[in-house]
């Protein structure tokens, strides 16, 4: 069988207009840029009867010029994604078929697009990020991500080969490789991104390291959130001893050099200790006083609700903390056949760490926050009605501090993934075989002068997803701000 | 003042302290030692074996009376088998009369490396003069890049420079070091693109830097650190720009130019200079990073290898040294921006 060229017989006229585009973007980016720095500012002009107009200038053509090339580059890349999805498998090369093995995601991202874009105006702050075309960008490339996580990690579609088994053969081999033995043309008979050092197919590593990731990256956040949360509201509503204990420990976390800790605390004998289970213990305990103490201070003077209520949920949350911290093998296995879940210690150590590093800056940033808002008017009010401190904490400080925490929380899933991919690189925790996207890094990156598309395919995939969440985080920023 | 500076190095003392007996305790632990043992005296030896040799070697006490004794506030272990006397600090003098009862890091003696099997010190030493070197470069490059990036995108706030300006600021954050790192050796060096401007492997830098050999590297640490930076830059100058002596100064005539140049930029520069050094330690990951991926036998390369065998010796010494730069920048940023900022400076 033939191996697949990039773009097939797709590419012999969309090609050259594409890098004709690309060229045109390119010099219309400078010209921007050159223009704003060295053109008058305004083009302003004063009518008769007291009106201004905008008078046709080199800022204007920039601006026109920025947007048309824009467009017409979007429109090429819509056309390869079409003709990939539209003309049989293979005729459109390796950009085509790959194109049409995310056909799921593709689906998914236009009705969510869609419907969002229907109801923006009753959709809340959430909404208002379809008003910035940055947040739009940002939030379209997380949901792909997000997309292809669920459907290769839960419904095993788009990859086209397992991410452990290899193909004799196919080491390191290039994109477009023909599998030996494929009979039929489709899906499974080409390594669409070549073969890695051990023979696996590369876009399936890719495809599944994604499940490893969105799965990890955004629990270990929420987790350090609630953390932070949790001590840094009574720090910076309190003040005085408490404050000045917990924002020492914070800083003493924050002066330890990431990367320090992440080797003394992620090997196998520190697994072997016990010291990131009891970690875990404590962690993991956050969550569960938050939720307590978030329903407690609103329901307790209902009675007659809120004991059945608390009881409930904390029941099935402590359920989760016990199987999540009881575990074969660690110090701590007490719950036997009850035990729900087991998380491999491996990645129990990268969870406990990741988390460790995330809680303290989160701290701080409530704290800071906290400090602010409590010289409001309505936490006066709060506090002249009676309310209890937790009352004031979680239902009138909180709410009044998300929009920064949320636009924090974006940033902080990215900085996550920066550190889950740190921990891949030096090869800590996480089993060598893990198709997640340090990991894979790590594993091409020793020959990658020789083959590079190894190291690169999960590099870009990584990079691709914390600029999504960036570019998601600066479009929240901007939108809560125009509140 | 004074009193500031006095409270600032007492805490900086206690944390100096608290974090070095973290590492001390976790390098310290049962397993590791056992791992020590077994690289030192063979890897199949029974457990008594092991703990016969942690006897011997004097890991079997409690962990702050080894604490005390690394830090040199502790007499150094002594213990005398068949007339031969063994101890902590017995390798540092030929006549077993003038061995010196303290020697801790207060004493300057950093200890021995099993890896590289010489000082502690002189490996510390070593490394960090490569390190300061790529550093250097790092500064060099950073420091005007961000500065000039966030300037000319903070001063017209909004405009199109500042959303083209601002987005690469964005996109150059969510790049880590590994992914430009290994984008740029694909890019530049290999044969399967075939631009083999520059070299793979900054191993020939340690000796003589070139451009060819030493860009990578300088960039891959520069580029990450940039982004925040320019950020950081930015939101300082869009705040001074709306400062009311600003209106002043365009409604008196001067021309826009002259107003960035000479009445914004003083005021906009404080808050780069504080967010600079406190970037300083956060670029010792991307080291580490840069250091592993280049083959270049710096601080970071030393960590990695102190960490990965759990030369206790070392890894000690190491974290000194990072936690000791943390410090001193945060200290350094605090005066920095008292001495910088005439509102506080002369009040």
């Amino acid at each position: 069988m033939e191996p697949l060229t990039w773009t097939g017989n797709l590419g012999a006229w969309l090609d050259p207009v594409l890098w004709v585009a690309l060229a045109a973007f390119a010099v219309a980016v400078v010209a921007v840029l050159l223009v704003g720095l060295l053109a008058p500012a305004p083009d302003l002009e004063v009518n008769a009867d007291g009106t201004l107009a905008v008078r046709t200038g080199p800022r204007i053509l920039a601006d026109l010029a920025l947007k048309a090339t824009g467009g017409l580059l979007l429109l090429v890349i819509l056309a390869y994604l079409l003709g990939g999805i539209l003309l049989p498998w293979g005729q459109a090369g390796i950009v085509g078929a790959i194109c049409r093995r995310f056909l799921p995601v593709w689906i998914a991202l236009l009705l969510t697009f869609g419907i969002s874009m229907r109801y923006k105006r009753n959709l809340g702050l959430y909404g208002k990020l379809f008003d910035s075309s940055v947040g739009m960008i940002g939030f379209g490339l997380v949901m792909f991500w997000v997309y292809t996580a669920i459907a290769a990690g839960v419904f095993d579609l788009i990859a086209t080969h397992d991410p452990l088994t290899a193909v004799s053969g196919l080491k390191n081999k290039v994109p477009g490789i023909p599998v030996p033995g494929a009979e039929i043309l489709g899906p499974g008979s080409h390594y669409l991104l070549g073969g890695d050092n051990l023979a696996r197919d590369v876009f399936s590593r890719m495809v599944h390291g994604a499940w490893v990731v969105i799965q990890i990256a955004p629990l270990a956040t929420v987790f350090a959130f609630m953390a932070g949360i949790t001590l840094g509201l009574p720090a910076g509503y309190y003040g005085g001893r408490l404050d000045t204990v917990l924002s020492f420990l914070a800083n003493l976390i924050l002066a330890f050099p990431v990367i320090l800790l992440f080797y003394l605390l992620v090997t196998p004998e520190m697994i072997q200790t016990g010291i990131p289970s009891y970690m875990a213990v404590g962690l993991f305990l956050f969550p569960l006083i938050f939720v307590g103490v978030l329903l407690w201070s609103r329901y307790r003077t209902q009675r007659e609700k809120a004991v059945p209520m608390l009881a409930a949920v904390l029941f099935v949350l402590g359920l989760l903390y016990l199987s999540l911290i009881s575990q074969e093998g660690t110090p701590i296995a007490f719950m036997g056949p009850i035990d729900l879940f087991d998380i491999p210690s491996g990645l129990l150590v990268v969870f406990v760490s990741v988390v460790f590093v995330n809680a303290p800056t989160v701290f701080r940033i409530v704290r800071g926050l906290t400090l602010d808002i409590k010289t409001r008017d309505y936490v006066a009010a709060a506090q002249t009605r009676g309310e209890t401190p937790w009352y004031i904490m979680l239902w009138e400080i909180l709410p009044n501090a998300r929009g920064p925490l949320i636009v924090d929380f974006c940033l902080r899933i990215g900085y996550t993934t920066i550190l889950l991919g740190t921990l891949g690189f030096f090869g800590l925790g996480l089993p060598p075989d893990s198709p997640d996207w340090g990991s894979t890094i790590n594993a091409g990156r020793q020959l990658l002068s020789v083959f590079p598309h190894p190291a690169l395919v999960p590099a870009m995939a990584l990079l691709s997803l914390v600029l999504g969440l960036n570019l998601l985080a600066d479009g929240l920023r901007e939108e809560s701000l125009r509140d | 003042m004074l009193r500031f500076l006095v409270r600032r190095v007492i805490a900086m003392v206690v944390t100096a302290l608290c974090l070095t007996f973290v590492v001390f305790w976790l390098t310290n632990l049962g397993p590791n030692l056992e791992k020590v043992a077994k690289t030192e005296a063979g890897s199949r030896i029974t457990d008594d074996d092991v703990a016969s040799w942690l006897e011997k070697n004097g890991y079997d006490r409690p962990v702050l009376v080894r604490y005390g004794e690394w830090l040199g506030v502790v007499p150094g272990w002594t213990r005398e088998a068949d007339g031969i006397v063994t101890g902590r600090c017995v390798r540092l003098s030929e006549d077993p009369a003038a061995v010196p009862r303290f020697c801790g890091i207060l004493q300057g003696e950093w200890g021995f490396s099993r890896v590289f099997r010489s000082e502690v010190a002189d490996v510390i030493g070593r490394s960090l003069a490569l390190t300061g070197k790529l550093m250097f470069f790092v500064l060099i490059v950073m420091v005007p890049g961000a500065l000039v990036m966030g300037i000319l995108a903070g001063m017209r706030e909004g405009s199109r420079t500042d959303r083209v300006l601002s987005t690469a600021s964005i996109a150059i954050t969510a790049t880590p070091e590994y992914v430009s790192g290994v984008v740029f050796i694909a890019v530049f060096t290999s044969s399967a693109v075939g631009l083999k401007w520059f070299n793979g492997s900054a191993t020939s830098a340690m000796e003589d830097a070139t451009f060819a050999n030493f860009t990578l590297p300088v960039l891959t640490v520069a580029l990450y650190a940039m982004g925040y930076v320019a950020r950081m830059t930015r939101a300082s100058m869009t705040e001074v720009m709306t400062a009311q002596y600003i209106r002043t100064a365009r409604l008196k005539g001067v021309s826009f130019p002259q107003v960035v140049l000479r009445h914004a930029l003083r005021n906009a520069l404080i808050a780069p200079f504080t967010v600079i050094m406190l970037q300083i330690p956060w670029l010792l990951t991307g080291v580490v990073i840069v250091e592993s991926l280049f083959n270049y036998k710096g601080f970071g390369w030393t960590l990695v290898e102190a960490a990965g065998n759990n030369d206790v010796e070392l890894l000690l010494g190491i974290s000194v040294v990072s936690v000791l730069v943390v410090l001193v920048t945060q200290l350094i940023s605090d005066l920095g921006y008292v001495y910088l900022n005439p509102r506080i400076r002369l009040s």
